[in-house]
Order: C-alpha cells, then structure tokens, then sequence
C-alpha cells in the first residue's frame, strides 16, 4: 500500500528515536501516508501499525485525536480557513463566509468536481496574518482579503 | 521584515534579510558563541543554572515558572537517559512569537537546547512543532542540518566530551499538545492526553525519564543570557520579570505583528508600536495573554504594564504575551462563542468536567448569541464554570473557564442585553465594518 519512498521517507523518521520507540513515528508516518494516498483509509492506518510494529487501534487513536488527519476522501486541494477569536476580529469569518459563496459548499463539503475541501480550523498560530488559511495541510496563506481568495482559487486547477 | 517593531531587543537583533535563520548569519551576529565558551571553559553544570536563575526568565510559553528553578529540579547525576524538549506547539489563539522565532532564528533555540542539555546532562532533545506551520517545521530540520555539519550536535561537541542530538517532531492539529505532558504522549506516537501530576516530568518524562520541557522562546533566549550575563538579563525587564519579550499583537490595530520590548514596558506603549487602534476607533477590550487568559476592560488595560505582575494586578495573565486587541465593534458575546467554541473542540475528553463542561459553556453562551438566552443562563454558566475549575487533570478546564468568567464579570449588562432583546448592543453591520475584510474590495 505505502510506496518505497513513503517507507524510506518513514524509516528516516524511526531514525529520531530510541530504537525500542518505533511507536513515536506514528505521527509523521501517518501524515507521510496521507500526502502519499490523499486521505487515511482503516486499510492505511493498519498498514502504517504494521510497518511500526504497533497494534493498529493504537495508530487509529492516532489518526482519529489529531484533526490534521483526514479520514475521509478530500479534495484534490483542501482548504482550512482559521475562524478563531483573533482571526474573526479581523476578517477570518468573512473570509469563509465569502469562500463558501464563491465555491457553493459548506464546511466539510467537496465541490462536485471534487476539487476543493473547505474546513473551519482552530488556530495555525499565525494570528497576526489574519485571515489565514492552510492548503493541504502545508502551505500557509497569510492576509487572504477577498482579492488574495480569489487569487488562490485561480491557481487551484 | 521579522519583528515589526522593539525596543532594546535581543531576540530580534540583525533578523534583517531573509537569510537571517542560516548558521552562517547566526554566527556572524554572535551566535553559538556561549555555548563555545560554555564547553571550551568546561563551565560547571549548576554555574550555568545558576546563571538562568539571575537573570530570573520566566517561562515564555504561558505558566511563567523560573527556568533556572526548573533546570534545577533535573536530576544532574541521575546515570540514565535524560530528555530536553521544547514545546514549539503554538496554538493558543493569539499566539505567534514562536513561529516568528522558528522562522527567523532558529539556531538560537537550538544553542540554548545544546546548553539546556549540557547543564542538566541530557544528550537527546525534540523540538515537537505546530502542524499547522509546516515550512518551519522543515526550515527547522534543516537548521538541525546546518548545525550538525558545523559540531554544534552530534558527540563530543567541539572536543569537550559532550554529546547532544536534537531532532525534530511535528504536530498534527492537537491544541492540547501545548500542556507539557500532553506533548510527551505525542511524541512517545499517542493521543495527546495530559499526564496525571506528580510524577513531574523532571522525574517521569519521555519514555519515563527525567526530562525538561520548555517554550521555544524560553530557549532561545538562553544564549543571549549566557552571553549578556544573568544579572544584565535581569535588568533589562524590572524585578522578578527578566529581560525582554516578544509579544503577539493580533486584531483591531493597525500592524499587527510581533514586538520586542522589555518586561514592564506600558501596554500603552505596545499599542502605539503596533500603529495604534484601526480606523481610529476606541479600544474596548484586550485580552493580553493568550485566549486562556481574562480579558480586562479598556481603561483598565490603559494602565497595565506589560510583565507578570503587572498583567496579573489587572486581573488576568501575561500568559505567552498574546495580545487580543478588541475595539468598540466587537461583540463581547460573539467573542466568548467563539472562544468557548475552541475550548469545547479542543478538550481532549478524558476529564468528564472538562469535556461536558466545555460542551455545556459552547451549548450556552452559543444560545445566547442566537437570540435563544434564558434569564438564568448567565447563573448557570458560572455555576458550570466552578464545577470545571481545579476539578481536572490539566489546564484546559480552568483556560476554557477564565473567559467566560471575566467576559460575565465585565460586560454582564452586554450579555444581558442578548438575553433580553435577543439582539447585540452592537449593530451587525458595525460589527461587520471591524473586521475590515471586504475594505479591499470597496
């Protein structure tokens, strides 16, 4: 199911600990295999227990605590939009408010072409940038005023 | 630019261009030339902690406990394995100096784990770093890199004898991570769930070894300290508030960002650092420390001094110096919705006050909001709040109740208003107007 350079790229992260601590690669295995599968199927978070030697349902508490972790099929691009008290001050609920309008979903929903995922987010600590959104989990967004949003979209093809 | 704005800074010094966190620019502005001083003199461990101690540093991520008293709680002879761990989670809304110090001084956090390791005998350290800022998390691992190839990690560190390796660990979106024995779960590859106390991490830690935990900007500040000397640290802040510190500014002003200035600068002083209140409006509340901390009233806050003590004789929290800036557009209900929401969401569900209170404290003040407040609902949200409060493992029982009580405490005629008119004091439109999202387009 993980490719080789998924598991090479997870080997490198076992490496950080003890070596009786395989265990604590989960975090960075699970967000390895889901850059790699797009999103965490049982299947993938058993495969990623397996490789590390732990009881799957101890991976599952993993993937399941962490909300960064999707476990259910996204959009090629996901988009988390911060709505939180510093972000709403200035602008952060507008801001998903206005991206919602443009695409025609909800929170938690896909557009019907399944290109893009929207999701209200807790703080990413970058309140000073505000509004702030994340793209797939890795790129950070800073000051998205309604021209920046329409930018973005733009460049998500 | 990194910093927007200091005075007499440290931290932010030559932060200039954007090759400032590279190890050759660390070290042309001074950098790892304590920890060099402090292996090549084989400076005895307790001279170091003791140093810390003088300079009184107050943990920046929030609690404000004496690092040096902390380190000295180690046990330095203890023959086994030994952790030191910095708590790079930032996600306290409000909060976003680390980031800023991940970003643009990244060696100065891993010289100050090297000499954390060196005085209390630790030879392994983990940075566990926010999810949510992914390149610095990557910027990170490749300073490790930088500063590997150059001796600064690896064994017998500049010939001295000394080993110390530091790795780095990435979140995955657990704001409860933050609690320190909650990021140790984490990196040990569990749910993210805070540890009954005592044991303290100094004795049952990672992997249930000693281990010290400290924030990003505590760290960083220790080579500055070993450098400038404990005392000179000191007296850059005031008494019992050492040195300077990076504070958040995020809301209703017009740069928001991050500023240096020393312990017990006026708050007055910060805001007009930070460009002053946006379009010329008033300043209704500041929540000065995080969105755990109390929010305090305007004319309150107009007299606080930025330290420990000076935030706490206002009433709150100096917390990880995030400042929540809100002006007369804000609706003080709105707000705490927000915030309580946050709290529910985030509540790691192991204690039941926490994870039915919190849900209780979203379920009403969201109701009042809606125009759906009963008379006694503000009764009943602080009867929930006291029943959450020292009756939980961690705290984020107590960080979700704080705001609700000081948001009733001071603009109880505003919640009451809700209740009454089902209606906000503040017209939406006005509140719209302050979030100032759609000035681009107009």
């Amino acid at each position: 199911m993980l490719t080789s350079e998924s598991l090479k790229r997870i080997d490198r992260e076992i490496a950080k600990y003890p070596a009786d601590q395989k265990q604590s690669a989960v975090m960075a295995a699970l967000a390895i295999a889901q850059e790699q599968l797009g999103w965490l199927s049982s299947e993938a978070i058993e495969a990623v227990a397996n490789y590390l030697g732990m009881p799957p349902i101890a991976a599952y508490e993993v993937a399941t605590f962490y909300n960064m972790y999707d476990l259910k099929p996204v959009g090629k691009y996901k988009v988390s939009v911060c709505t939180n008290l510093p972000c709403m001050l200035t602008g952060g609920v507008d801001a998903g408010e206005y991206l919602q309008k443009k695409l025609g979903i909800g929170y938690n929903e896909t557009t019907p072409d399944g290109l893009i995922t929207l999701k209200e987010s807790e703080c990413m600590g970058a309140c000073g940038d505000a509004p702030v959104m994340i793209v797939n989990n890795r790129r950070m967004c800073s000051w998205m005023n309604p021209e920046q949003i329409d930018k973005l979209l733009a460049e998500l093809k | 630019m990194a910093i927007l704005g200091a005075l007499n800074p440290m931290l932010s010094v030559g932060l200039d261009g954007d090759k400032a966190w590279r190890l050759a620019d660390y070290v042309k502005r001074g950098g790892y030339s304590a920890l060099r001083r402090v292996l090549e003199e084989k400076m005895p461990q307790g001279e170091v902690i003791n140093e810390v101690k003088k300079s009184v540093l107050r943990g920046r991520g929030g609690a404000g406990f004496p690092t040096g008293l902390k380190w000295s709680f180690m046990p330095r002879s203890f023959p086994g394995d030994k952790y030191v761990v910095c708590n790079s989670d930032e996600g306290e809304p409000g909060t976003f100096k680390d980031r800023d110090i991940l970003r643009y001084n990244p060696h100065s956090v891993i010289e100050g784990m090297v000499i954390a390791g060196y005085a209390m005998g630790a030879a392994r350290g983990y940075n566990y770093i926010h999810g949510e800022v992914w390149e610095l998390y990557e910027r990170f691992e490749e300073a490790l890199d930088e500063a590997r190839a150059a001796g600064f990690l690896g064994s017998d560190l500049l010939g001295s004898g000394f080993n110390f390796e530091l790795f780095a660990h990435h979140g995955y979106g657990a704001y409860i991570c933050g609690e320190e024995t909650a990021l140790l779960e984490s990196i040990e590859g569990k749910k993210g769930q805070p540890r009954f106390k005592p044991p303290f991490p100094a004795s049952f830690g990672l992997y249930g070894k000693p281990t010290t935990i400290n924030n990003t900007e505590t760290f960083a500040s220790i080579p500055y300290i070993m450098n400038l000397g404990g005392e000179a640290y000191l007296e850059a802040g005031k008494p019992n508030n050492g040195g300077t510190k990076l504070f958040s500014v995020s809301g209703h002003v017009n740069r928001p960002g991050n500023y240096e200035i020393p312990l017990g600068t006026p708050f007055a002083t910060l805001l007009e650092m930070a460009g002053g209140m946006r379009g010329g409006r008033k300043l209704k509340a500041c929540i000065p420390g995080g969105s755990s901390a109390p929010v305090v009233p305007a004319a309150m806050m107009m007299n606080a001094t930025m330290d420990y003590d000076g935030i706490s004789k206002a009433g709150s929290m100096l917390g990880s110096g995030a400042v929540i800036v809100m002006d007369e557009t804000t609706c003080m209900v709105k707000a705490l919705e927000r915030l309580s929401f946050f709290y529910y969401e985030e509540s790691c569900g192991q204690c039941t006050p926490c994870r039915e209170g919190t849900s209780w404290l979203y379920k009403v003040v969201h109701r009042i909001e809606s125009g759906k407040g009963r008379p006694d609902d503000l009764e009943l949200l602080e009867s929930v709040t006291t029943n959450i409060m020292g009756r939980t493992i961690c705290a984020l029982g107590d960080a979700a109740s704080m705001p609700v009580q000081s948001f009733i405490k001071h603009y109880r005629d505003e919640f009451s208003y809700h209740i009454e008119h089902k209606k906000c004091l503040v017209p939406v439109d006005v509140q719209r107007a302050g979030s100032g999202f759609f000035m681009a387009t107009v």
